[in-house]
């Protein structure tokens, strides 16, 4: 059966059926896009980078550089060990503080402190940073990460909720200045 | 026996794929190609199936957490009867699927396996190539401990400095803002469902035309390949001189097939599983991560292009290598087939073969790292300081404090990230020595502030006595003339 225009109603349905699966396709497609990306195109939901605390001021005393950890503020009950972070706290004077992310601004390995010599030493790529964070030797482009800080009822915080990386360096480069609480 | 044959008969009148199976077992090959030299595509295949039993055996006990994963490793090593073995042999396949597969890459290139009419053939075996690289990756971050934390955290970096959507990569990598339970998870189901499908479907695919298009044949210098004639010169190489696959050819690749997996199976009893090293806990930050094998070149590459060029190179580097892969069947789809009158091709593997060789050395010896406990667990060795003087033992005891044995070698002891000071003082006069250490240069940290002018006095007074006792150290020749001509000089210029 073919009609007069040239093209038969079993080949018409069938081209029918196909754009039905299209658009379903289409409308199936959006939904399950989302899902992937939602990573990336989730709301900055409240408390996903927030202020942080990192304990008393007494832990960190004045000229010198404590580790330090937090932990992540968005978790799920599977995270398991991987939520709590570590940083490093310098105590320049009581007034300032510089707070460096443990990653290394090379490839984000953990850089580990060495007062003898005031240096930061990364044991992957031998990245070497001095003790106020910037670059002293080694691959990387530039220095430590530093989260943005302050001091509340004599408790250090920090800014902190995503991994530092050489393309996202936490929240400014520069780091945040002290607010007297 | 009558039975058996009865119950065959049955399924194959409503299977009917006997005659199928039995022409394609029976197909004809080049004479020659039945070759210890044609085995390793079979044996490529022969450790893919063992990876999907062992790991079909793995998931029965893994769990895909990051609070479980690194706690139902050590239950399968040290908690199920024979679990070790079964993660051993996961392992091991692994290393030698990835091996087996380079080697079958660098065999077919060489025998001109790429040419027409197998420029496809050749192009889904480089996807094979990378899928099985990205088995390999994916693989390394679900036994989940510090070497996949922070391999994690060096996928995160590389992929944050492609311009413009690196941060969104890195949020689609890890699944989230850090390296936590949705970065495991999507690891899994890439290394369990989504890149083992692409696996046996490329597989399928490259070995269904193996089949249509035919084995490669053996390569005769001065047999060339022109589109126009080859299919009947082939055509000719299989029905008139051929032989059946099976069993004139087939029996080598068996073997050989039988060879590997017992060699993976006495890798496996004799060196054991691979892991878990440490609790995948962040804030244990004493801890040195390395990639597995197969990735250690990349790793030792990192640590020396310098820093202006490492990310152009990173992410331009592989797309270019991939892309000359690619093209190879469509530049060179005609011509020479055999490695005997293509000496580029072989120059070409020889290179590629000792720059990974040389870079993966290096990796395993890591010297541009700090040996991080030097300056406390490796004492200057006695010869350095037996009748020395006060001060310069002083200065010895400088280079252990200040972690300078950290990246400098003493006997080689220490680290290799600077240059060993066994002979510094025929290298650097003492004005030299002093502003190396104090203004750094050359890679190295300026330690101006972290030395008291007593500490560097003392310092370079011991980097002065390392000299061979027959060799004097280095002096600044102008300076006694210059010394003695401010002497003469009464007044200045």
């Amino acid at each position: 059966m073919t009609a007069e225009n040239g093209i038969s109603r079993r080949a018409m349905l069938m081209k029918l059926g196909l754009f039905l699966n299209g658009i379903v396709g289409v409308f199936l497609a959006v939904p399950i896009v989302r899902y992937l990306l939602s990573p990336v195109i989730r709301e900055k939901k409240l408390g996903y980078e927030s202020w942080l605390s990192l304990g008393g001021l007494e832990q960190f005393p004045a000229g010198q550089t404590r580790l330090a950890t937090y932990r992540n503020p968005v978790v799920n009950s599977w995270d398991g060990e991987t939520s709590d972070i570590a940083c490093w706290v310098r105590n320049v004077d009581n007034q300032k503080f510089q707070v460096f992310a443990i990653n290394c601004a090379h490839l984000g390995c953990p850089v580990r402190w060495f007062a003898q010599s005031n240096l930061f030493m990364c044991p992957c790529h031998g990245g070497a940073y001095y003790q106020d964070g910037s670059r002293a030797s080694g691959p990387p482009e530039r220095g430590l990460f530093q989260y943005s800080y302050k001091v509340e009822g004599g408790k250090l915080l920090i800014k902190a909720g995503e991994m530092p990386t050489p393309g996202q360096p936490v929240v400014s480069k520069a780091g945040g200045k002290a607010t007297c609480a | 026996m009558r039975l058996i044959q009865k119950v065959g008969e049955w399924f194959d009148l409503r299977l009917q794929l006997g005659a199928p199976i039995r022409a394609t077992a029976e197909h004809p090959v080049p004479r020659e190609t039945a070759s210890w030299f044609y085995v390793f595509g079979s044996a490529a295949l022969t450790c893919f199936m063992l990876q999907i039993v062992t790991g079909i055996l793995l998931a029965l006990i893994y769990v895909p957490s990051a609070g479980e994963a690194w706690n139902s490793l050590q239950t399968l090593n040290h908690g199920i009867s024979l679990g070790w073995f079964i993660r051993a042999l996961h392992g091991w396949g692994s290393n030698f699927m990835v091996a087996i597969v380079l080697i079958h890459m660098v065999q077919v290139f060489l025998f001109g396996a790429y040419k027409f009419p197998r420029e496809l053939t050749w192009i889904v075996g480089v996807f094979l190539l990378l899928v099985t690289l990205g088995m390999a990756f994916t693989g390394q971050v679900l036994r989940f401990d510090q070497d996949a934390y922070w391999g994690l955290g060096i996928g995160a970096s590389i992929a944050s400095r492609v311009p413009v959507i690196g941060p969104w990569a890195v949020n689609l990598m890890l699944g989230g803002p850090i390296i936590a339970g949705a970065t495991l998870s999507r690891f899994f189901a890439l290394h369990v469902f989504v890149v083992p499908g692409l696996l046996i479907a490329f597989v399928g695919v490259h070995l269904l035309m193996v089949l249509k298009l035919g084995i490669n044949e053996w390569p005769m210098p001065g047999r060339v390949v022109r589109r126009a004639t080859y299919l009947q010169e082939y055509h000719e190489l299989t029905h008139k001189q051929g032989i059946p696959f099976v069993p004139e050819a087939v029996w080598k690749d068996i073997l050989f097939s039988a060879f590997i997996l017992v060699a993976i199976a006495v890798c496996a009893i004799h060196f054991g599983p691979f892991g878990p090293s440490g609790q995948p806990d962040p804030t244990i930050i004493q801890t040195a991560p390395r990639p597995d094998f197969f990735f250690l070149w990349l790793y030792a590459l990192l640590s020396f292009l310098p820093p202006s060029a490492e990310t152009p190179i990173l992410l331009i580097g592989p797309a270019i290598g991939i892309i000359v892969l690619l093209a190879l069947p469509f530049v060179a789809g005609e011509g020479e087939k055999s490695w005997k009158r293509r000496p580029i091709a072989v120059l070409t593997i020889l290179l590629v073969a000792v720059a990974l060789g040389t870079l993966t050395h290096l990796a395993e010896h890591t010297p541009w790292s700090p040996v991080m406990d030097a300056w406390s667990g490796q004492p200057i060795p006695a010869e350095f300081l037996q009748g020395r003087t006060a001060l310069e033992r002083h200065g010895a005891l400088v280079f252990q404090a200040k972690q300078c044995h950290n990246c400098h070698s003493l006997d080689e002891k220490g680290g290799q990230r600077g240059p060993a000071l066994d002979t510094v003082a025929l290298r650097l006069t003492e004005d030299q020595l002093i502003r190396q250490v104090i203004q750094g240069g050359g890679n190295m940290p300026a330690y101006g502030k972290n030395l008291s002018p007593a500490e560097t006095t003392a310092l370079v007074a011991f980097l002065e006595t390392l000299h061979p006792v027959n060799q004097k150290p280095a002096r600044n020749a102008s300076q006694a003339v210059a010394l003695s001509e401010s002497e003469s000089e009464v007044s200045p210029r």
